[in-house]
């Protein structure tokens, strides 16, 4: 097909897309309106089990089974990328040049760095009770570690960075989710089933589960952003083709 | 008013997938997929929005209080961050592409090669 | 008021997703990505989705711009070698 006849296909196909969505807007409850019938029951659901952050409480105890779809999904990536970006046999590793970081860049970049981590670490452990968890935790620590990049270099990030315990606790975090999840098998009850006591509403220690499964999230996430900034940092400044040799990149 | 969120949503829709249709470069491509994916994330929580509520965190709130759709925010919420690792895949592709061909425009990849 | 807000926000969303869509350097699209992702953050605020925002804020921002530029700068490294 020439390109132009893709186009008027493209053109059809879109046409008929926002004709046929446009149409399936006006049967939607209209925006804003007072009609949630899943979010009420869910809602009354999460304060029955003490969990204060009712998002949490869908993620983690009410719909724990899909949240490890979404795990496997996420750890099925980190595997497939891992494998894509690998060195391979006509490949070489050219340590990068090292850089000099300009004193306020190195200064700003080490102070933030604790702090970074910090937020990201009380994200993810106050996942039950405030917005956020091991999903946005994880990333905001994973990234906090790569300041190491921009404010040193990156022979320092590679140095603080063991790529072999990261990629060892992206499984670890998937294997407790699936662990945790047995519990709820062994206590008599249904897989994922939210056993445990569910303690006081608004403190550390409530919603059962749940603070142990966002953990185990936490650690998987984590460790995935880790891992896979790695192997595209290292593709892009480190692994060369062997034809590329003598060439200045 | 009450369609304005859903058209828009529908919009940035086939804003990307024109983007991911029309590219001249896999890079790009996958860009316009996480567009695409991202009204996903406003249809969904403008389904779920509620005139006048509260975030459904009850951490500072009475537990009587009104609050949006939790729900919708837990599918958008874990899709956010499974998204991106499903991206950083299509660009390990797309690095793969360019070792293994040479190009990165898809219209120059149109035989298979050995 | 907060219908106002919260067309606002929309409204810069579609601008910036449209923006992204038309960007066709992907070195430049990278940024206009991550100001894609910021303002859906203040639009899953303004929606109080804060747990999402803050997702979004985190991974839109930072890591999916990083990781293209990252590409960008192996495939371009490759270009221009002689096949």
């Amino acid at each position: 097909m020439t390109r132009r006849a893709r186009l008027w296909v493209l053109a059809a196909g879109l046409l008929a897309v926002a004709a046929l969505y446009a149409a399936a807007c006006t049967q939607l409850p209209g925006f804003g309106g007072s009609w949630h019938p899943y979010g009420d029951r869910a809602v009354r659901a999460a304060l029955q089990q003490r969990t204060a952050n009712a998002v949490s409480s869908v993620n983690f105890d009410l719909r724990g089974f899909d949240t490890l779809g979404e795990e496997s999904v996420l750890f099925a990536s980190v595997l497939g990328t891992v494998v894509l970006l690998r060195r391979t046999r006509d490949e070489k590793r050219v340590p990068p040049e090292p850089v000099r970081v300009p004193a306020p860049l190195r200064r700003y970049g080490r102070l933030m760095l604790p702090v970074t981590l910090l937020i990201g670490l009380y994200v993810i452990a106050h996942g039950q009770l405030s917005p956020g968890g091991g999903f946005q935790g994880g990333v905001v620590a994973a990234t906090s570690l790569h300041l190491l990049y921009i404010a040193v270099d990156y022979p320092a990030l590679e140095r603080f960075r063991p790529l072999g315990l990261y990629e060892l606790a992206d499984g670890a975090g998937e294997a407790a989710y699936v662990l945790l999840g047995a519990a709820g098998l062994i206590a008599g009850s249904a897989y994922l089933a939210n056993v445990l006591p569910p303690g006081t509403f608004n403190t550390l220690s409530s919603g059962g589960t749940v603070p142990l499964l966002n953990a185990a999230v936490g650690i998987e996430v984590t460790s995935a952003v880790v891992v896979l900034l790695a192997h595209f940092l290292a593709q892009a400044l480190e692994i060369e083709g062997e034809r590329e040799e003598g060439r200045s990149t | 008013m009450s369609l304005l969120p859903y058209l828009i949503a529908g919009w940035i829709f086939l804003a990307g997938i024109h983007g991911m249709a029309t590219s001249r470069n896999l890079i790009h491509a996958v860009g316009c997929l996480a567009v695409t994916q991202s009204s996903t994330y406003v249809l969904l929580l403008s389904v779920g929005y509620r005139k006048g509520a509260t975030a459904p965190v009850f951490a500072d709130a009475p537990t009587s209080a009104t609050v949006v759709d939790p729900v919708v925010q837990a599918l958008a919420l874990t899709d956010v961050v499974v998204g991106a690792t499903v991206t950083a895949l299509l660009l390990a592709l797309v690095v793969q592409t360019a070792k293994r061909h040479g190009t990165v425009d898809p219209d120059e990849l149109s035989g298979l090669k050995g | 008021m907060d219908d106002a807000v919260v067309v606002a926000a929309l409204v810069l969303v579609a601008a910036a997703a449209t923006a992204a869509v038309l960007q066709r350097d992907p070195a430049r699209q990278a940024i206009v990505l991550s100001l894609l992702g910021l303002s859906l953050a203040a639009l899953f605020t303004v929606l109080q989705a804060p747990d999402v925002g803050l997702a979004q804020l985190a991974v839109g921002s930072a890591v999916t711009p990083l990781m293209i530029l990252l590409t960008v700068r192996k495939v371009r490294q490759r270009k221009g070698r002689p096949k």
